[in-house]
């Protein structure tokens, strides 16, 4: 057994935070700098500027985009990691509070979606997504999420009958509907099968792999890839002002599910693709 | 690449073509979507408001605060769609152009047709990049609103691209 403190937790959190709005993963800086090399006119000029942001928000130290979204949090908890300081969601949400103070980021969440929408004023509160595992440690991986793609993405439950073409359709209606408002080039985490909320769970986590990292079983990874053709063939290109670079990846997660059931959902990511993760 | 200055006449706007890449100096407003219901509030009451929308430009932005010894924190555009039910009455008020990412409404763009106007496109998530181009930034009404509140800032070549000219003419289709 091994104790973890809440300020552990408030400190790797308000780290991972401050960290992840500046600096993006290297895989998608190279993915987008690869898309630079084979665009051309106004959709490689926006690429330039994409790059170029890159250089002055590590410069500058200052969020990448102005929209530092909404923190998702995704917990592996240690089975044998003992925690006495009360509520651990107080110290997730502790670690986001000071990371917003901190690092001058904004606050984007409302305390209640319908009726008054009051700012809570330092994002808080964070959502986070606990799973058991076996082990000692506890791995933080921290994702904030702007509402411009947020928005754009879909569930849906499809019948069994619709099978691979169903949702092939779904994910490529779901694009097309998108066009710029997600700020492409994007990245398209699909989740398929489990249930209604565990395809959109699915969906989320498919976003934090490696990009050009396939699937590993050969028929979804072959989907991906047929996937990510049909997007970069139609033509909607950075900010939707058209090219050939609508999507940088296509990442699908599929899970077993009811005979009855074909949950699919489509977790829509721009460019901003920030995410970082940390073990205590 | 062209540079032109706020506030905008019709001689200025009858010059830019959607896909022009553009470089903008002077002032704009900031509002996004609570400032927007609360202007059209205010129009719908015949109160003042914030600022003369003659000639101006509106830029749909909500920037991070900005850190010591700045002016402003990150300041890339939001999605304009969400705007688009407020554009109409705003344009017929005299407002003249627009910031932001994403298409608009067939509403939105027959508007900008009829009160020459245009609606330009800003790159999403390049803030930072934005933000260097924002010489100076004073909040002017609705501070409860928080990142959405109104916001007079002075730009200095502030790149941005036609998306739908004074002729109707839409980048977005294609």
């Amino acid at each position: 057994m091994r104790k973890i403190s809440k300020e552990e937790i408030i400190e790797t959190v308000r780290k991972l935070y401050m960290d992840t709005v500046i600096c993006l993963p290297e895989d998608v800086s190279k993915a987008l700098n690869e898309a630079y090399q084979v665009e051309s006119g106004l959709a490689k000029e926006i690429l330039r500027q994409i790059i170029e942001n890159q250089k002055i928000a590590i410069e500058d130290k200052i969020p990448l985009c102005q929209d530092t979204g909404v923190v998702v949090i995704f917990v592996e908890w240690g089975t044998e990691v003992i925690y006495e300081d009360g509520d651990p969601m107080d110290a997730f949400n502790e670690g986001v509070r000071l990371a917003v103070r901190d690092g001058y980021l904004r606050a984007s969440v409302v305390d209640d979606p319908v009726f008054e929408r009051k700012n809570t004023k330092d994002n808080t509160p964070c959502i986070v997504h606990f799973e058991l595992t076996p082990g000692d440690k506890l791995k933080i991986t921290l994702a904030p999420k702007g509402a411009g793609s947020e928005n754009m993405s879909a569930l849906r439950m499809l019948k069994p009958a619709q099978g691979l073409q169903g949702v092939k359709d779904f994910v490529i209606e779901t694009v097309k509907n998108a066009g710029g408002n997600p700020c492409p080039p994007i990245i398209v985490g699909v989740g398929i099968g489990g249930n209604f909320e565990k395809s959109a769970i699915l969906a989320k986590k498919a976003l934090l792999r490696k990009l050009g990292q396939p699937n590993k079983n050969p028929a979804y990874a072959q989907l991906e890839r047929e996937l990510l053709e049909e997007i970069n063939s139609l033509n909607i290109g950075p900010m939707g002002i058209g090219g050939n670079t609508t999507a940088l990846a296509v990442h699908i997660e599929y899970a077993p599910c009811h005979i009855a059931s074909l949950p699919v959902a489509v977790n829509i990511q721009c460019h901003c693709a920030r995410h970082k993760e940390a073990e205590i | 690449m062209i540079n032109i200055e706020t506030p905008l006449t019709d001689e200025v706007v009858e010059n830019l073509k959607a896909g022009d890449i553009v470089l903008i100096n002077g002032y704009v407003y900031t509002a996004r979507d609570a400032a927007h219901k609360k202007i059209v509030g205010l129009i719908k009451n015949d109160a003042p408001l914030p600022f003369d929308l003659k000639g101006q430009i509106i830029y749909y932005v909500g920037p991070t605060p900005a850190p010591p010894g700045k002016v402003i924190g990150s300041a890339g555009p939001t999605t304009s769609s969400r705007m688009d039910s407020y554009a109409p009455l705003l344009l017929s008020l005299g407002l003249k152009g627009m910031i932001g990412k994403g298409q608009r409404s067939e509403e939105v763009r027959q508007a900008i047709k009829k009160y020459k106007a245009v609606y330009f496109l800003a790159t999403g998530g390049v803030g930072a990049l934005l933000s260097k181009h924002i010489v100076s930034a004073q909040e002017i009404a609705f501070p409860e609103l928080g990142p959405e509140s109104v916001k007079k800032l002075l730009l200095k070549d502030f790149p941005v691209i036609v998306a739908i000219d004074c002729y109707g003419a839409d980048i977005f289709k294609r």
